[in-house]
């Protein structure tokens, strides 16, 4: 008996979902898109929320940005659940591997303990602020309207969690559990931490979600991260800090991989409308000089006489950002 | 004139690549076969390693076409940036 094998070519049906067809035509869709576009809730919400009786369940009336198109704002990263977890597993192994290097080698014991010290007087008290990170986030992803900004902003929520449980035990490996009691009475307490403290708790009662994202992602994270993980972080290398670098490297990695995100949600806002960038612009300035009224002294107690000229450095790469995102700041 | 041709297997990895592939090179033409698809062009096809970075949205190196790559055909240029088949040598 003879066979013959032959391929039959099997042409789907259907390209991908009708709402998708709708918005970039009949064509294959990617996995970003399936899980991101055009599934934003519109219509048929039943009762208005009894909490707010103004708004619908998810109402564009509740930030002052305008677009005809929330769809615009996009994630370059093109992150959907399963490639967000996939990256950040990939993180979390090299993290992994970095405190556990540190741990069985005993580095912590070779770093200096003037380093040591400004380790767990500014990181590790940082961890309530990103907790602050993570409500503001998470707040925008509940209050936010448009799927592809509430979904990475839900991302960047739980990426704030993890920068604060890093922190944790970069103060666990520094100085075992006392350090985080210690760096909350500091938070609480302390008279260097308390105009952060005011501002972070300032953010946790905005009612605006898009002055949140500007507030905390673009202006708090744009100022901290080059100042904490960039500057002092090379002091640290200098200085015979270096597993102290080795275990923040996630969070400089990390501020390099979302500022391009946040950028691109500014970027595209501002260009909506003059109305929208006089806004954002607005927000920016506001918190600009609050944002930098908590880090002086942070700065100072972290680099000492460097710090105002490392602050000016970190003000002027913020401003260039800022103009190059097209606002007037 | 003769033709170059490179062949990938079809999955969602190199849909973003053949898409760059095509709007890079507007000579080339498009051939779908099962589980396979052959991207066929006059003298020369070009990769641009940019034109995938900006669909996938991260940081591609060109030798992960390889990854899914079946086979080509032409001499071959590569570097960093483009991957770049021809006859030419």
């Amino acid at each position: 008996m003879q066979i013959d094998l032959r391929t039959v070519a099997i042409k789907p049906l259907r390209n991908t979902f009708d709402h998708l067809v709708e918005r970039f035509g009949d064509k294959p869709a990617s996995r970003y898109q399936e899980g991101s576009y055009n599934i934003q809730q519109e219509s048929v919400f039943h009762y208005r929320p009894a909490w707010d009786a103004d708004n619908v369940l998810f109402d564009k009336k509740r930030t002052k940005i305008q677009m005809k198109d929330w769809y615009a704002l996009k994630d370059p990263r093109q992150y959907y659940y399963g490639s967000y977890t996939i990256a950040r597993a990939r993180q979390q192994d090299a993290a992994e591997s970095i405190f556990d290097m540190v741990e069985e080698r005993g580095l912590a014991e070779l770093i200096p303990a003037e380093q040591k010290q400004i380790a767990l007087d500014i990181l590790v008290p940082m961890r309530h602020a990103e907790w602050g990170g993570n409500m503001g986030n998470a707040y925008i992803s509940a209050y936010g309207y448009g799927t592809v900004i509430t979904q990475a902003c839900l991302y960047h929520s739980m990426d704030h969690l993890g920068v604060a449980q890093y922190l944790t035990r970069i103060g666990l490996v520094l100085d075992g559990p006392d350090a985080l009691d210690k760096a909350k009475d500091d938070w609480m307490d302390g008279a260097l931490w308390q105009p952060m403290r005011r501002h972070v708790e300032n953010l946790l009662v905005l009612e605006d979600w898009f002055e949140i994202f500007v507030a905390q992602n673009l202006v708090l994270e744009g100022l901290s991260y080059p100042l904490f993980y960039d500057h002092l972080d090379s002091e640290f290398s200098a200085n015979g800090g270096t597993a102290i670098s080795m275990m923040t490297r996630f969070m400089g990695e990390w501020a390099g991989e979302t500022a391009k995100w946040v950028d691109a949600q500014i970027k595209v806002a501002a260009a909506e409308s003059p109305e929208n960038k006089a806004v954002l612009s607005d927000w920016v300035k506001q918190y600009r000089a609050v944002t930098l009224d908590a880090l002086t002294p942070l700065a100072k107690r972290a680099l000492g006489d460097k710090a105002a000229g490392v602050l000016e450095d970190v003000l002027t790469e913020f401003n260039a950002r800022c103009a190059k995102l097209g606002l007037a700041v | 004139m003769s033709t170059v041709f490179i062949a990938f297997q079809t999955n969602e990895d190199t849909r973003p690549i053949v898409e760059s592939i095509l709007a890079d090179n507007p000579h080339a033409s498009l051939e779908e076969q099962p589980a396979m698809v052959k991207i066929n062009a006059e003298d020369q096809l070009v990769i641009r390693r940019e034109s995938i970075e900006e669909r996938i949205g991260r940081d591609f190196d060109l030798q992960e076409l390889q990854v899914n790559l079946i086979t080509i055909s032409g001499h071959l240029d590569e570097d960093d940036d483009t991957f770049t088949l021809s006859w030419k040598n």
